[in-house]
């Protein structure tokens, strides 16, 4: 476990203002409760500076997971978000997509989603970027990234794709051997 | 909006599935044992049948035929009477005559006493047997675990067969009147042998019975003796005669058992399961002579391992914690599956925004009852439970009503420090993070790596973020990191609680893991005890549990730890319900303060069967104990 290198912080987060644009700096100033993001094995792990702490007593090869695991590095240097990081994203979402319940499973599924399961999606999201993805009873689904701005996305036929998937919680399931190692 | 829950439940959910029972239960029973219902008929009279039969078969036959239809009531009479009238004169039959039907059970007791007046002199012997035998049994029961099952009825048979030589000798020449009998008894004895080896046959022939029925248990006395010793007849059937009859047959000779071991008899062992629980239930009076209670009980822990698939050893262990019939009532509960429960994970959502959400996915369900804020009990569902959104979306986690209670026994507080020692899949640990409000911090700890996985995907699901989980041995822990507020061990157990829901573990225990896993628990407990801060100013608590119902994993492993630690002590468990734990166990004496721990039977509570100790650790300094 050690802190993020000034590389490694910068890929984070461009990756998370991707999502939540600048309320980032709400993640990192919480006078009241420091919390910390940590490299362990590959992975970043976001958590409270307290936790963090107590974990430095055991060793690197037996620490398995601390805080919320935000996502892990790709050995090409990328930086992928997990699933597990959809609470931290749901909280600061800039831009945010509803589902109707009849596409609720579809998504969960892993498919992508389309036009004619969209509920209600924020304005002015432009093509290619980052959101958060809601049922229609505010419960975060996972992420994804727009094939189309909300403007063009209005004009699309039911079967068009609008956000493509990126995560969902239906990883839990799907992909419960490796997404913890 | 809201369903009713009855009426929609598929019929596999009302055949199978108990309710847990409120808090209103609870309290009203504290506790007292509810009566589990048992799927056994109550048990036949033919006992009755065969004794009265035998009784009168030597004067009147026609009598006899007419008798069938009353015997049973007049059972209970008859033992009755048997008992007030041992001093009676012997012979009375010409009240027979008169009497005809009514009073029957006057005639059967004058004539019970005819055979019993030899019997009083063996009978008071019995009961002294009797009751010397129940102590004895234990030490049976010992060899039984470490023997196999033929070895012993071996040396049953011996045994019995000397006692009753004794006995014989003894009556043979008090009593000249059997010979009577006996005439007619050896007539029959061809006819009987052959019937002997099918007992149901047996007990239903009503008109063969007559003599048959105590002549079959004699014959099989007789088989025995003939074996080895070849003695006298005489003095065997007397005894056999004076016997109240009820379940001459219950025990099977040894070449019946050697059969049965080849084709085990499924509905055999069921109906002597059952026979031999009422002999068991007044032994003095119904148990055979020259039989040892040990012996009845051998033979009755042999058919429960046939009957319901376990293996005599463990079947053995398990018998050994209960009543007879309440050992059968827990060997039933163990066939049914307990009801499928969830937890509200309070970190994402209330109990019932949920119970709503999963109403409207048509699922049915309803609270566990008063003493869980956060338990939900599902009935049926048209979806599966552990994959819809909400689940996904981690507000709620699937956990048997069980692994609730030491969570609620640790008691965790907010900005604590807590350590769960066996942690994997997670659900007690995400448990006690959200007790905390994901405040503070909660070590979860599993040595078995593969098993991390579950846990590190639980705890990410359901949004504990003031977790740390590490894979170390957890028998390292003070070392690695001590000082904790409150510790959680539930420990590696048999799993002898959890046996509907794992049935391998009927077959797969054997005595050596009843000797490690306990020996595992005590090093677990100890290095628990010593992970904790005792000078914490709102905990210094260690939770130990387990799934097993053994004493050996459970109450001996808590007893240990008050020996070699002086620093804690067993505190209230909070919990409102549960049997307590032992305080002596089979010649053992364990801590006094052991009735503050608490056991869960499947067949009281319906939930899985369980063990709960709560201990405080105390400042050494302060409090100097002992």
């Amino acid at each position: 476990m050690r802190p993020l290198t000034e590389d490694e912080t910068k890929v984070v987060f461009e990756k998370l203002a991707n999502y939540i644009g600048r309320s980032i700096t709400h993640l990192i100033d919480r006078p009241d409760d420091p919390h910390v993001f940590r490299l362990q094995k590959d992975r970043v792990y976001y958590m409270s500076e307290k936790v963090m702490r107590f974990a430095t007593s055991i060793g690197r090869s037996e620490l398995m997971s601390l805080g919320v695991c935000l996502g892990k590095f790709t050995k090409t240097g990328k930086f992928r978000l997990h699933v597990t990081a959809v609470d931290v994203l749901s909280q600061y979402a800039r831009f945010k997509v509803w589902i109707k319940p009849n596409g609720e499973m579809s998504y969960l599924y892993g498919n992508n989603i389309l036009k004619a399961h969209v509920g209600k999606m924020s304005d002015d999201i432009p093509e290619h970027t980052g959101v958060v993805v809601f049922a229609m009873n505010d419960i975060p689904l996972g992420f994804g990234v727009t094939a189309k701005s909300t403007s063009d996305a209005r004009r699309l036929d039911p079967t068009g794709i609008v956000v493509f998937r990126q995560g969902d919680i239906g990883e839990y399931l799907r992909e419960e051997d490796t997404l913890f190692t | 909006m809201v369903r009713e829950a009855r009426p929609k439940l598929g019929r596999k959910a009302r055949t199978k599935q108990g309710l847990i029972p409120s808090y209103d239960d609870f309290k009203k029973g504290a506790l007292e044992r509810k009566p589990y219902k048992s799927t056994f008929s109550k048990p036949s009279n033919n006992n009755g049948d065969r004794k009265r039969k035998r009784n009168d078969g030597d004067k009147e036959s026609k009598y006899l035929n007419g008798k069938k239809k009353s015997d049973k009531r007049e059972k209970v009479e008859f033992i009755k009477n048997s008992e007030v009238k041992n001093g009676d004169d012997f012979y009375d039959f010409g009240e027979e005559d008169e009497n005809e039907y009514g009073s029957d059970s006057s005639a059967d007791s004058s004539n019970g006493d005819v055979v019993n007046s030899g019997d009083e002199v063996v009978d008071s012997g019995d009961e002294e047997e009797g009751r010397a035998m129940f102590s004895d049994d234990e030490g049976d029961n010992d060899l039984l675990e470490s023997a196999n099952m033929q070895g012993l009825a071996k040396a049953f048979k011996t045994v019995g067969e000397k006692e009753q030589e004794k006995q014989k000798q003894q009556q043979e020449g008090e009593e000249e009147e059997k010979e009577e009998e006996e005439e007619v008894e050896e007539e029959d004895e061809e006819e009987e042998e052959e019937e002997k080896e099918d007992e149901f046959e047996f007990l239903d022939d009503d008109s063969d019975g007559l003599v048959e029925g105590e002549d079959g248990v004699d014959e099989l006395d007789d088989e025995l003796d003939d074996e080895e010793f070849g003695d006298d007849d005489d003095g065997e059937e007397d005894d056999a005669e004076v016997e109240i009859n009820v379940d001459k047959s219950t025990l099977p000779s040894t070449e019946d058992q050697d059969s049965s071991n080849i084709a085990p008899d499924i509905h055999l062992s069921r109906t002597r399961i059952q026979e031999i629980l009422n002999v068991l239930d007044d032994f003095t009076k119904l148990g055979e002579r020259g039989r040892s209670r040990s012996e009845y009980v051998s033979q009755l822990i042999s058919d429960i391992a046939n009957y319901y698939g376990y293996t005599e050893f463990l079947a053995g262990k398990l018998f050994e914690l209960f009543s007879p019939r309440e050992a059968i009532e827990f060997f039933e509960a163990n066939e049914v599956p307990r009801p499928i429960t969830i937890r509200t994970n309070t970190l994402k959502t209330r109990r019932r925004n949920l119970a709503q959400a999963l109403v409207n996915r048509g699922v049915n369900l309803k609270p566990i009852g008063n003493w869980t804020k956060v338990g939900l009990q599902i009935f049926d569902s048209q979806v599966p439970i552990g994959a819809t959104p909400e689940y996904l979306a981690g507000h709620y986690i699937i956990q048997a009503a069980s692994s609730f209670l030491p969570c609620i026994a640790l008691a965790p507080q907010e900005g604590e420090r807590v350590l769960d020692m066996a942690a994997a899949p997670g659900g007690k640990t995400t448990y006690l993070s959200a007790l905390m409000k994901n405040t503070g911090c909660v070590f979860a700890n599993d040595s078995n790596k593969a098993r991390t996985k579950s846990l590190i995907a639980n705890i990410h699901r359901l949004g504990c973020t003031n977790t740390v989980v590490c894979n170390h041995d957890a028998q390292e822990f003070p070392r690695v990191i001590g000082g904790f507020d409150r510790v959680l061990l539930d420990a590696p157990c048999s799993g002898t609680g959890v046996i509907a829901k794992d049935a391998s573990v009927k077959t797969s225990r054997n005595e050596k893991d009843f000797i490690d896993l306990p020996f595992l628990q005590k090093k677990l407990l100890l290095a628990a005890i010593d992970s904790v801060d005792a000078s914490s100013k709102t905990g210094g608590y260690i939770v130990y549990s387990t799934c097993s119902v053994m004493v050996d994993e459970n109450e001996a492993v808590v007893d240990y730890a008050l020996r070699k630690r002086s620093d804690i002590k067993l505190v209230d468990t909070g919990l409102v319900f549960g049997v307590p734990g032992f305080t002596s166990f089979r010649g053992k004496e364990f801590n006094q303060k052991l009735n503050l721990t608490r056991r869960y039977y499947p067949h009281t509570y319906n939930v899985d069967g369980f063990f709960v100790a709560k201990f405080k650790k105390i400042k050494l300094e302060e409090k100097p104990k002992k």
